[in-house]
């Protein structure tokens, strides 16, 4: 199940240093396939089974990060995928809340249940990005909490007495939220996925989508997806990671004619057909967030949870999370860092934002 | 304006004013019954089917003055000129600016724009651009001045970015100072900014720091009404919680907006009604179109269609945009325009002419980064052309007169004053 190291993003200058990459298992050849069923039952299709215990003991984690300017309805928006208050709403409009002078970093951290399988889902929210009259390098803390957990986990790795389940605190998926001016990206947008798509995985999505007819939504989709591919950014699912060719097409037709996502969040309930559905109830009719008619949250739903949620994992794990230990090896010259030769011990090099390989 | 007390008073002229020419009113136009859309009226102008205060001819041959035809002579010396008025739109790129203007104003401004990509964008400084259209409606012309301020709060870092907009409006008051002072008065283009419509995002959560910056830089050069765009995102009761906040917030940084006047108090309960209503309205949630829909069967209004339902630009219960429509269109045009001459104006006037009555104005640093070309040099910047060479000579003259009897007024007020301690002392 593991993915070779991808050369492509190490430096030429450093290519002596980098650890050979996993030599494939030596096979003789192609082992001759038998149906087992021609010849009596086995029994190692129960394999799924077993796994699929063991996790529904253990449970897993998952770490979501969102990005956005503020009032974009992020926390809704979580609230929503996850049918829980997993994110303290900042839009109640008696408090006084001011906009942070800097980008903060805020991670809470729920356990939520469903068919007796445990999810410790973690909410990593950034208040104060893109909301300052000077927004420069206002990714830059993102990035570097992004950076710190990967050498948290890189440090448990390191042990020598290491945790029998590290605990993963990497953030596995990032939503970025596009505010719907119907016309193109903005620049700040532009800039933060260029930093960060080669560290995170990003998912872009289209923020309170109620404000666009289906023409305007189209074309901002298009000029989207256009926007980005002429700049070289990649947002999940990346192409190079696809592995066979039934992910690429399936991941092809979302890349393409799916995100992002245009989706609506909310948290109230109204009677449609003798229903109650999650919608947001105007003059001229009522939204519904699941109504594949009105919106892609059911489509950002299933993406994110139901059928890519592993995958996200698996991707942050081993492309982004081996980026990153291929630096920080690369930069301690070959050795981990915390114990260097002769038992002394190496100040560990500080988590600044590793160099991204353009 | 003129009075609009009926004339009982003696009237002695023999000849009646022509009963079809339509009265012109006070500016608070009274609209009793909602009109239909093609009838936008600007100024005052009731049309000139209703309102007719003057009785029958034969009842005023006696006692008729005259004078009471005042306001017609000054209606048809405007009709003729034709009003002006500039509109300044300004917000971030996005917001629904262009699309509420050709819906208000029911022209196509925009046909031949170009959006420019986003990285176009990442070094594009505000720029001002300006747009004009005649409109005739009524048989009055009013030729309509858009200036618009493409790239604002677009790149990453918008410190500052609001200054052209600022430097735009005073250079437009200086451009009338030095006309107004000079000798070729008949014809003084008005070229100042009547009105800025400021576009405030629904998605945030009130006014953004850029907001507030913006809005303080300008909010004493030019009148300014804070307009919410894209009010469909919203519903309901998010519309009134963001219209509060950005109240309170307005209050809180000391922000101010145009003030729409108050009504007469001889005006019937049901308009005073409808006009604290509309005051209660500020900032207006618009939404904007130029698409006709056509809702299955009902007749065709203009709107936006999604899949669970069309919102109707001019439908009361879904925006504000009739309201905003009615009150910068139908009955605060001219207002606009007066606060703009008597207020701002006179108050940039003002503190022009006292940088330059005070000695040693010239040589003194700017007192603040926008006048500083009005204090450091002569207040009245240079003509370009050389030929006006002499009437720059003569605008100095009368600038020199205009400072020596400042001087002589100062001087006179210290005297005064001296005498006055003087004969305390006594």
């Amino acid at each position: 199940m593991s993915k070779g190291l991808p050369e492509a993003r190490t430096d030429a200058a450093m290519s002596e240093l980098v650890p050979e990459p996993r030599p494939k298992p030596a096979v003789p050849m192609k082992p001759v396939s038998i149906n087992s069923s021609l010849l009596g039952y086995i029994g190692i299709d129960t394999i799924i089974e077993q796994m699929r215990k063991k996790t529904m003991k253990t449970g897993f984690d998952f770490n979501i990060m969102v990005v956005g300017q503020s009032g974009l309805g992020k926390s809704t928006l979580v609230n929503t995928l996850f049918k829980s208050q997993v994110s303290r709403k900042a839009s109640s409009w008696n408090r006084e809340e001011k906009i942070p002078k800097t980008v903060e970093i805020k991670a809470i951290g729920h356990v939520i249940e469903e068919g007796g399988v445990k999810m410790k889902l973690t909410v990593i929210d950034t208040p104060g990005f893109g909301d300052q009259i000077n927004n420069e390098n206002c990714w830059e803390p993102i990035e570097k909490y992004i950076n710190e957990q990967y050498e948290k986990f890189l440090k448990e790795e390191v042990n020598i007495a290491r945790k029998k389940r590290i605990p993963d605190t990497r953030v596995h998926c990032c939503l970025y939220f596009i505010s719907p001016t119907g016309h193109s990206l903005r620049p700040l947008d532009l800039e933060f996925m260029r930093h960060l798509s080669k560290v995170v995985n990003i998912i872009p999505v289209i923020a309170k989508a109620d404000t666009m007819t289906l023409e305007e939504k189209s074309e901002f989709k298009q000029r989207v997806r256009k926007e980005l591919e002429v700049n070289g950014i990649e947002f999940y699912p990346q192409k190079e990671f696809d592995e066979d060719l039934e992910d690429k097409t399936e991941n092809d037709k979302i890349r393409q004619e799916s995100m992002p996502f245009a989706v609506v969040g909310s948290d109230k309930e109204y009677q449609v057909n003798g229903k109650r559905v999650l919608g947001r109830k105007t003059p001229w009719g009522i939204i519904e967030v699941e109504n594949l008619n009105h919106c892609e949250f059911a489509l950002l739903r299933d993406f994110v949870i139901r059928t890519h949620l592993q995958d996200l994992k698996e991707v942050t794990h081993n492309i982004h999370y081996e980026t990153y230990r291929a630096k920080r090896l690369n930069d301690n010259g070959g050795l981990p860092p915390g114990e260097g030769l002769l038992g002394t011990v190496l100040p560990p090099v500080p988590a600044t934002p590793c160099p991204t390989a353009e | 304006m003129v009075s609009s007390s009926a004339p009982e008073h003696r009237r002695l002229c023999p000849q009646p004013p022509n009963p079809r020419v339509a009265r012109p009113r006070s500016t608070h136009s009274r609209l009793t019954s909602p009109r239909p859309h093609g009838q936008v009226i600007l100024g005052a102008l009731p049309p000139a089917s209703s309102g007719l205060i003057l009785s029958a001819p034969h009842q005023q041959d006696k006692e008729y003055v005259g004078f009471a035809a005042l306001p017609n002579q000054l209606h048809r010396k405007s009709v003729k000129k034709g009003f002006d008025f500039t509109l300044m739109v300004a917000g971030e790129s996005g917001l629904g600016k262009s699309t509420l203007i050709n819906s208000l104003f029911l022209t196509n401004l925009y046909e031949d724009r170009q959006l420019p990509e986003t990285s176009a964008r990442l070094t594009q400084t505000m720029t001002i651009e300006r747009r004009g259209v005649e409109i005739e409606e009524g048989g009055i012309k009013v030729k309509l001045t858009l200036v618009d301020t493409p790239g604002f709060g677009d790149s990453v870092d918008c410190s500052d970015c609001w200054l052209p907009a600022v430097r735009f409006i005073e250079e437009q008051f200086e451009q009338y100072l030095r006309d107004e002072s000079g000798l070729n008065r008949k014809n003084i283009q008005d070229s100042r900014v009547h009105c800025c419509l400021y576009f405030i995002s629904p998605f945030g959560r009130g006014l953004r720091p850029l907001d507030v910056a913006f809005l303080r830089a300008v909010h004493e050069k030019v009148n300014i009404i804070p307009v919410i765009g894209k009010a469909d995102a919203l519903m309901p009761k998010e519309t009134q919680a963001l219209k509060q906040k950005i109240r309170e917030q307005l209050k809180e940084e000391e922000i101010n907006i145009y003030q729409f006047p108050d009504c007469d108090s001889d005006e019937d309960e049901d308009f005073k009604r409808q006009d604290a209503e509309m005051k209660e309205s500020i900032p207006f949630a618009v939404v904007g179109s130029c698409e006709v829909v056509r809702d299955g069967g009902t007749r065709p209004v203009r709107g936006r269609r999604y899949s669970w339902g069309t919102v109707e630009v001019e439908n009361p219960h879904h925006c504000d945009f009739l309201n905003l429509r009615r009150m910068l269109v139908q009955t605060h045009l001219q207002d606009l325009k007066e606060v703009t001459h008597d207020l701002l104006y006179e108050g940039y006037r003002a503190r022009c002419l006292q940088s330059l009555a005070r000695p040693g104005a010239r040589d003194r640093a700017s007192r603040s980064k926008l006048s500083r070309q009005s204090a450091t040099e002569i207040p009245l910047p240079m003509l370009p052309l050389a030929e006006t060479e002499k009437l720059i000579r003569e605008k100095d003259e009368e600038l020199r007169r205009m400072q020596e009897m400042l001087e002589k007024m100062q001087a006179q007020m210290q005297q005064s004053q001296t005498q006055g301690e003087q004969s305390e002392a006594l």
